[in-house]
């Protein structure tokens, strides 16, 4: 490795972002898969053996199927939307860590920064849906932002609970407590299960997964925000929302479920092992959920979820003081 | 003209005519272009069943007013059966209901055969009966796929349940395939019985199809049935039994608000008098009580199909020779309305014979009850958001190649 900083944070974050790219190809072939098999279908089957090379073909025929900017879509934002959606979808991996070693930034405030960055995900799906200059597409924005100013607060409030628990920011911080005192999702009594819960549903509204896909809602909205959208640029979106589901995942791991921690297999294994159960129930639930309406998510997050959040986080802190 | 051998369609109960609100009124509130967003759903959207187009206004998400928009697939059904002769005309009417295409055989047939007084022997009218419940079920397992994906999407839950719905069909249209070659236009009724008798082991297709049925149909439901499934029905989409009555709803959309009439049961046709059909109401009137009317519609359709093809009885099985001349099939004078009960309700033929031209009809009127549930839109929608509108669409399940005609 090279010395020079500038070289290495580069060098580091092109392969975490190429191996991020590359989980994300073949999560669309297992989620299709898996959803074939919940459906008694085959999923692909015709590409590569088992189909596998499906996300090649389709990267393919994304990249030379034509751009089209509507003619009275605001052709700047139009553009800039999909590849902002991406950029803050992957750039929650930087403080990831996969194992002690493999961890690309471990900044004291890794908590702060990917519950940022992902709270900025309903700008460029906005921004997408003002821009198409389409009914829908601006049906769909608006459901976003309605969306977001909801699930934001409980999820916030979930995550801090580990935060609480492990009077740390550091994401590594976070799983290095939980490697000595236990899980969260198990260690503290009931407050941390309930937390990991909360942080998960929330984090389907974030990533726009069933049950909360309101603003696509392919069968009101056509396809929300992303109607419009064509080629490589609606493959950005696509590929944005399952790197984000994936994160997510990621995220949920290392907060509740003790990250690299395990016996026996390497740490790396033991994180991409348990990202990937995650990942598999998101998947799950997608395949045999409905979809709430738009006030029925506003009602679930501020009636419930705010004042159980509050509650949770009373209880961390209680039991935190309890513990010392 | 006198009216010959008509099946009226009786009411149950007295009808209270309540005042149907004025659906528009509450417009005034808004100045009509500053405040509403107009939003043209359709003709080409996932989840209008068809080609049909709804203009929305909408304040926010909410609706203040609709207005459907039917005809897109108008094909003048009604004036190209002046132009055919009689047993022509019962295979282009498949095309109109295209989900259950059998009734609107047995519709036309059954007109027919009373304005020219043809018998249909008891073989053909129980060959008639069975296929009719067996096309209710296909047609209901459709409904209920459909609705699922209007709640839940193209790309999730909802889709699962459209597949499974779809795998049983697919049973159904085997089943028929078997009988009479085609899977979807059949035109295996003509003027005075059946064209194609059932061929050896078929029934035993049928029974092992509706074991299959019956064994899966109860695990998906219970897949369907969660509490975002409840949240999203119940209440939703309310037609109150007046309104309902008023609009001329029938079928499963009649019977979700209370209204007990199945003309299977209260006007009986075929050997459905045989039988004792056990009719399912609700009294909800909402999303959730048409999803429960048309669950138990399935689960009723499935035990008489078993009931009947216990004793199909022997004999012939059409009164008419095969087809040879245009002309054999006449009729000088008379009308005649023939309202049978299609999976989506009343489905009314009304024919006037006229001796100028004997081979075919002079005037034919159908009654597609898909027609009357589209009518309900403007009543219904006002007041509900985006995503209830489709799922009421949904649960109102219109066909529009019948609405349309």
């Amino acid at each position: 490795m090279t010395n020079d900083p500038w070289l290495r944070a580069l060098l580091e974050g092109a392969a975490v972002v190429t191996a991020l790219m590359t989980a994300v190809a073949w999560i669309t072939w297992l989620e299709r898969k898996i959803a074939g098999r919940i459906q008694s279908r085959l999923g692909p089957t015709m590409v590569g053996p088992f189909g596998l090379l499906q996300p090649l073909a389709d990267a393919v025929k994304s990249m030379q199927k034509e751009s089209i900017v509507p003619r009275d879509a605001d052709a700047l934002l139009f553009w800039l939307a999909p590849p902002l959606t991406l950029a803050l979808a992957l750039g929650t991996a930087a403080v990831i860590p996969f194992s002690p070693g493999l961890l690309a930034s471990d900044v004291d405030i890794g908590v702060l920064y990917a519950l940022a960055l992902s709270g900025l995900l309903s700008f460029p799906i906005w921004i997408a849906g003002w821009a198409s200059n389409n009914k829908y597409s601006l049906l769909g924005g608006m459901r976003m932002v309605a969306q977001g100013i909801s699930y934001e607060i409980p999820m916030v409030l979930s995550a801090l609970v580990p935060v609480v628990l492990a009077g740390t920011l550091s994401m590594g911080g976070v799983v290095r407590h939980q490697a000595e005192h236990g899980w969260f999702v198990v260690s503290a009594p009931g407050v941390g299960f309930v937390a990991f819960l909360v942080f998960l549903l929330t984090a389907l509204a974030e990533g726009n997964r069933i049950p909360f896909d309101i603003p696509e809602a392919e069968s009101e909205l056509v396809a929300g925000p992303t109607t419009e959208y064509t080629a490589i640029q609606w493959s950005l979106f696509a590929a944005a929302e399952y790197a984000h589901s994936l994160l997510a995942s990621a995220i949920a791991a290392t907060l509740f479920l003790g990250g690299w921690d395990g016996p026996v297999l390497p740490p790396a294994v033991w994180m991409v092992l348990k990202t990937g159960a995650l990942f598999l129930l998101i998947t799950w639930l997608r395949w045999s959920l409905l979809r709430l309406r738009s006030d029925q998510l506003m009602s679930l997050c501020w009636k419930l979820l705010v004042p159980l959040t509050l509650l949770l986080l009373l209880g961390a802190g209680t039991w935190v003081t309890l513990a010392t | 003209m006198a009216v010959s051998g008509s099946v009226a369609s009786t009411g149950a109960g007295p009808r209270t005519r309540a005042p149907v609100p004025d659906p528009h009124l509450d417009l005034e509130r808004y100045e009509a272009d500053a405040d509403l967003m107009t939003l043209s759903l359709g003709p080409q959207h996932p989840s209008t069943h068809g080609v049909f187009r709804v203009v929305l206004y909408l304040d926010g998400e909410t609706i203040v007013k609709a207005v459907p928009h039917a005809g897109y697939l108008h094909r003048g059904v009604e004036k190209l059966c002046e132009k055919l002769s009689y047993s022509n005309v019962v295979p282009i009417l498949d095309k109109n209901d295209y989900v259950a295409p059998m009734l609107n055989e047995q519709a036309a047939c059954m007109a027919f055969e009373r304005l020219m007084g043809v018998e249909v022997p008891i073989r053909a009218r129980w060959l008639r009966t069975l296929l009719a419940e067996l096309q209710r079920i296909a047609s209901h397992l459709l409904a209920l796929g459909t609705f699922a994906i209007d709640l839940g999407g193209a790309l999730g839950g909802g889709t699962s349940v459209f597949m499974y719905c779809f795998r049983e069909r697919e049973l159904i249209l085997d089943l028929f395939e078997e009988l009479t070659g085609c899977r979807f236009h059949y035109n295996t009724h003509c003027i005075g019985g059946n064209r194609h008798d059932v061929p050896p082991g078929w029934p035993e297709l049928v029974r092992a199809a509706l074991a299959t049925i019956e064994a899966r149909f109860d695990a998906y439901l219970a897949m369907l049935e969660h509490p975002i499934f409840a949240d999203r029905t119940r209440g939703v989409g309310t037609i109150d039994a007046g309104l309902a009555l008023e609009l001329g709803l029938s079928g499963p959309n009649l019977r979700a608000s209370g209204v007990d009439h199945d003309l299977r049961r209260d006007a009986p046709y075929h050997v459905y008098d045989l039988l004792e059909v056990r009719v399912a109401t609700d009294s909800g009137g909402d999303c959730w009580s048409r999803y429960k009317v048309r669950v138990d519609e399935i689960r009723e359709s499935l035990r008489l199909v078993r009931l009947l093809l216990d004793d199909l009885p022997a004999g012939p099985l059409s009164s008419t020779k095969p087809l040879g001349v245009v002309s054999q099939f006449k009729a000088t004078t008379g009308q005649v309305y023939v309202g049978i009960e299609s999976p989506r309700g009343e489905l009314g033929t009304w024919v006037i014979a006229d001796a100028r031209k004997a081979t075919s009809p002079y005037r034919m009127k159908l009654r597609p009850p898909s027609l009357h549930a589209v009518a309900a839109i403007p009543y219904v929608l006002p007041g509900h958001t985006l995503s209830d509108a489709i799922a009421i669409l949904g649960s109102l399940d219109p066909i529009m190649g019948e609405v349309d005609r």
